[in-house]
This record gives structure tokens, C-alpha cells and sequence, in this order.
């Protein structure tokens, strides 16, 4: 901690002198993540829906949305979004880039797991709400919707996570988020060290609550489900018994 | 066609996958180091009481910070005495932080597996690396190799965040030759030939092993229903 290491004790103090910066990335960051996840969500709900309809088109629409997202590199999209559509005359501010590249990219996961939600929802359930006269969107948001919220938690809460994460790569544009905070303040003052290692905790209380939650349900719910089967089992044997 | 062939010159396209064979390199070697070093993590996490609990802080760590930070962190604080190359370091910090996420992985895996399983091989005078081996293992590796294969395809597109630290993988290639002053090549189609090369083969790539993926879940969920 003492002499001239990269975390020497002096390094330290000047980096508590200039918390404010650190302070304004951070806030930045969380701005971009709050606004991305809902737009990743928006998209995420629609696109799951629609991908379960029965048109041919909808669906290849939302199956080339998602894998030509999901198998390219994030950085290049957020690239092309800086450099390309500039190009074409359509400058978009970072702070823009930022919400519009990472939720159109995690959108695309977000989709996934809706389809799959919606998937596991028994097909009966849908076949009785439309005997019952509801229509396909009512079907969506009174009954499937709602018992979709349960199996999704977790695996979305994951996606926020890696969201908030991804947010990161606005520092390669100068984005002014907290990486990029971290990093121009760290080479500026050629005080690596202390720079990183607040920019990872304050990116750690971030995510770690949610990961944990996430995981904690997630294993609440297996739990759930090996008891149901447990006693479906044995409420069986019993009738073989009987 | 004369602009195509300026910006995909001789020069060009050997350049570009020279890049495109570090990419290729460093993925399949961090996907290789990071699925054992991953195992091994998980492994201890669920099964050994101390060290497990250290392989849990390290998981925890990695997993809730970006791969960014890691790859600034390794780039600028491992000193060059120890690993000379920048591209080693950028690679180092994939590597740690895909092990985090891979131990995750093979965790969710081990823990499909009833603890049933242990107390039969040992009745069977298995020891337990051999029953992790040759019974556990095989098992786990059958639930989880579909979120494997996503996070090889994850890690994949990965290395393209090494282009900011000027390690000369395929986006790095590409935004250079973006770069280029090229006679009689509008720098709009110039800029666009390079982004729609640079999506068509990371999307190659990536597509073809999530068809793997998909193909394997549809084998595999006619099995088990």
C-alpha cells in the first residue's frame, strides 16, 4: 500500500479528490441500462408474441431479428451504429447509441426467453381461453402472459445482468459511462489501479444482488418442481397400491 | 465492382484474415483453457468445503463485473515482464472471466444430478474423481451442452472487444482497412462493404454452431420426453 505500487496509498487520495467523476459515469451507466432493459423488454414481450403466431412471416421476421443480434458482436453493431449510420447522415448521440445498441441486442435474448415462457405454457390453456371467446391479445395478456412471469424471472433477471455489464462497451466510443470514466480518469492520472477497482465494485453492486436473486429463485423453483413430482409420484404408487 | 475489388485488394484480404485467424486462435484457445479451468471451478464449488468457497468469491467476482474492465485491468496492470504480449493479456482477461461463467454452467449441470448417484458408484468402490469422471461428468455434459455451445458463441464474438486495445483481431483488421484512403472509393461504400463483411462472417461463424446447438436439443428432447 505504501512506496509507488499500482495501489499505492497515494493513488488512493486522488482518486477520492475526483469521486465526482466516477460518480457521473456511474449514474450515466445506470441511466443507459435502465433505459436499454426497457426497450429490451418492449421488444423482448412483442417479438415473443409474435414469434408464437401462426403467420409464417411474423415469425421468419422475428427469427432474423434475433439471430442476426444474437451472432454478431455487440461491439460491431454499437460501431455501426457510430460510424456507419453517420455516414448515411443519421448522427446519433452516444448516450443514444448506447440505449438503442444494447437494448436492440438484448432484445434479442429477451425474446428468447419469452418464446420459451410462453412455450412451456400448456397449449390447452390457449385452445380453452379462445373456446371461452377471447381474443388472440386477450389469451396473451390475461392468461398466458401472467403464468409466463414465473418461469422468465430468472433467466431475464440474468439478461439484466449481462445488460448492465455490456453497457460497458460504451466506453469504446467515449460514452461517457462509468468504464469509460474508470479508464480515462486511470490513463489521465496513470493511476490504474484504484480506478479499476472502484469501477468494479460499483459495477459489482450493481449486478451481484440481481444474480444472486436470480439464482436463489431459480433454485427455489427446481426445488417446486421435484416436489410436485415427488408427490405426484407417490400419489400414484398410492393408487397402484390401493 | 471496381469498388469492391479496391477495398478487397490482394493486400486487403490477406490482411483481413490474418485477422481473422487470430480470432479464430484466440477463441479456440480460451474456449479450451476456460472450459477446464471452468470444470474444475465448478466442480470445487459444489463439492470441496474450503477451496470451494474460494472458487465461489472468484465465480461471483468475474461474473458481476464486465469482461471490459478484466480486459483494461490485465492490459495495463499485468506487468510485461510477466506476459510480454498485449494480445496474451486481452486473452488472459477472456479467459479468466469465461471460466467464471462456464463454472456456472457446469454447476447448474452437476446439480441436475441426484446425489443418489455418489453413494451407488461408491458402493461400487468408486473413488470420487472417478465418479465425477466416468459417471457424473458424461451426465452433466449432456444437460449442459446447449448453454455451453451459447457461450462459446458468446465468448466468440467476444474477442472483437480486443479491437479497442489495437490487438489486431478480424474487427481490428476491418476497422483499419475502414481507415484507408483508397482512390475513387467512396468512404460510405468503403465503410459499408467492410461492416457488412465483418457481420457475415462472425455470422457464419456464430449461426453455424447455433444450429449445433438447436439440432442437438431437438435430438435430445425426443430422448428424454
Amino acid at each position: 500500500m505504501s512506496g509507488n505500487g499500482p495501489f499505492a496509498l497515494f493513488r488512493w487520495e486522488k482518486l477520492f479528490e475526483s469521486w465526482d467523476q466516477f460518480a457521473l459515469g456511474f449514474l450515466r451507466t445506470l441511466e443507459v441500462a435502465a433505459l436499454a432493459l426497457l426497450l429490451a423488454l418492449a421488444i423482448g414481450i412483442v417479438f415473443g408474441v409474435l414469434s408464437t403466431t401462426k403467420s409464417r412471416i411474423l415469425q421468419g421476421i422475428v427469427r432474423g431479428y434475433v439471430e442476426f443480434f444474437q451472432n454478431t458482436p455487440l461491439l460491431i453493431q454499437i460501431f455501426f451504429y457510430y460510424n456507419g449510420l453517420a455516414m448515411l447522415g443519421l448522427v446519433l448521440g452516444k448516450f443514444a447509441i448506447g440505449v438503442l445498441g444494447v437494448g436492440i441486442y438484448h432484445g434479442a435474448y429477451v425474446t428468447e426467453v419469452m418464446r420459451g415462457g410462453i412455450d412451456s405454457i400448456h397449449k390447452g390453456q390457449a385452445e380453452a381461453a379462445q373456446s371461452q371467446g377471447f381474443t388472440y391479445v386477450q389469451t396473451m395478456r390475461y392468461i398466458i402472459l401472467p403464468q409466463t412471469v414465473k418461469i422468465v424471472l430468472p433467466p431475464l433477471t440474468n439478461q439484466a445482468v449481462n445488460l448492465i455489464k455490456n453497457t460497458s462497451v460504451l466506453a469504446m466510443i467515449a460514452g461517457a459511462d462509468l468504464m469509460y470514466a474508470a479508464d480515462s480518469w486511470a490513463s489521465y492520472t496513470l493511476n490504474y489501479g484504484p480506478a479499476y477497482v472502484v469501477a468494479g465494485v460499483l459495477y459489482f453492486i450493481l449486478c451481484f444482488p440481481l444474480s444472486t436473486w436470480a439464482r436463489h429463485y431459480e433454485e427455489r423453483l427446481k426445488k417446486q418442481g421435484v416436489q410436485k413430482e415427488v408427490k405426484e409420484q407417490k400419489e400414484t404408487n398410492v393408487e397402484v397400491a390401493v | 465492382m471496381s469498388a469492391f475489388t479496391s477495398v478487397f485488394s490482394a493486400d486487403n484480404v490477406g490482411f483481413l484474415l490474418q485477422g481473422l485467424l487470430t480470432t479464430i486462435g484466440l477463441s479456440v484457445g480460451v474456449v479450451f483453457l476456460s472450459l477446464i479451468f471452468g470444470s474444475i471451478l465448478g466442480i470445487l464449488r459444489n463439492y470441496v468445503k474450503f477451496i470451494g468457497k474460494i472458487a465461489g468469491i472468484y465465480i461471483e467476482i468475474f461474473r458481476n463485473t464486465p469482461l471490459l474492465l478484466w480486459m483494461f485491468a490485465c492490459i495495463f496492470l499485468v506487468p510485461s515482464s510477466l506476459v510480454p504480449s498485449a494480445t496474451l493479456r486481452g486473452a488472459l482477461a477472456l479467459f479468466l472471466y469465461t471460466s467464471a461463467v462456464i463454472a456456472e454452467i457446469v454447476r447448474g449441470g452437476l446439480n441436475s444430478i441426484s446425489n443418489g448417484q455418489f453413494e451407488a458408484a461408491k458402493s461400487q468402490g468408486f473413488n470420487f474423481v472417478q465418479t465425477l469422471w466416468y459417471i457424473i461428468m458424461p451426465q452433466c455434459l449432456h444437460h449442459i451442452i446447449p448453454s455451453l455451445l451459447s457461450q462459446i458463441i458468446t465468448t466468440i464474438k467476444d474477442t472483437s472487444f480486443l479491437a479497442g486495445f489495437g490487438i489486431l483481431e478480424f474487427f481490428r483488421t476491418g476497422q483499419i482497412i475502414m481507415g484507408q484512403n483508397i482512390a475513387n472509393v467512396e468512404k460510405t461504400t468503403q465503410t459499408f462493404l467492410i461492416f457488412g463483411l465483418l457481420a457475415v462472417v462472425y455470422f457464419v461463424i456464430c449461426f453455424s454452431l447455433s444450429c449445433v446447438v438447436r439440432n442437438w436439443k431437438k435430438r435430445n428432447v425426443d430422448v428424454t420426453k
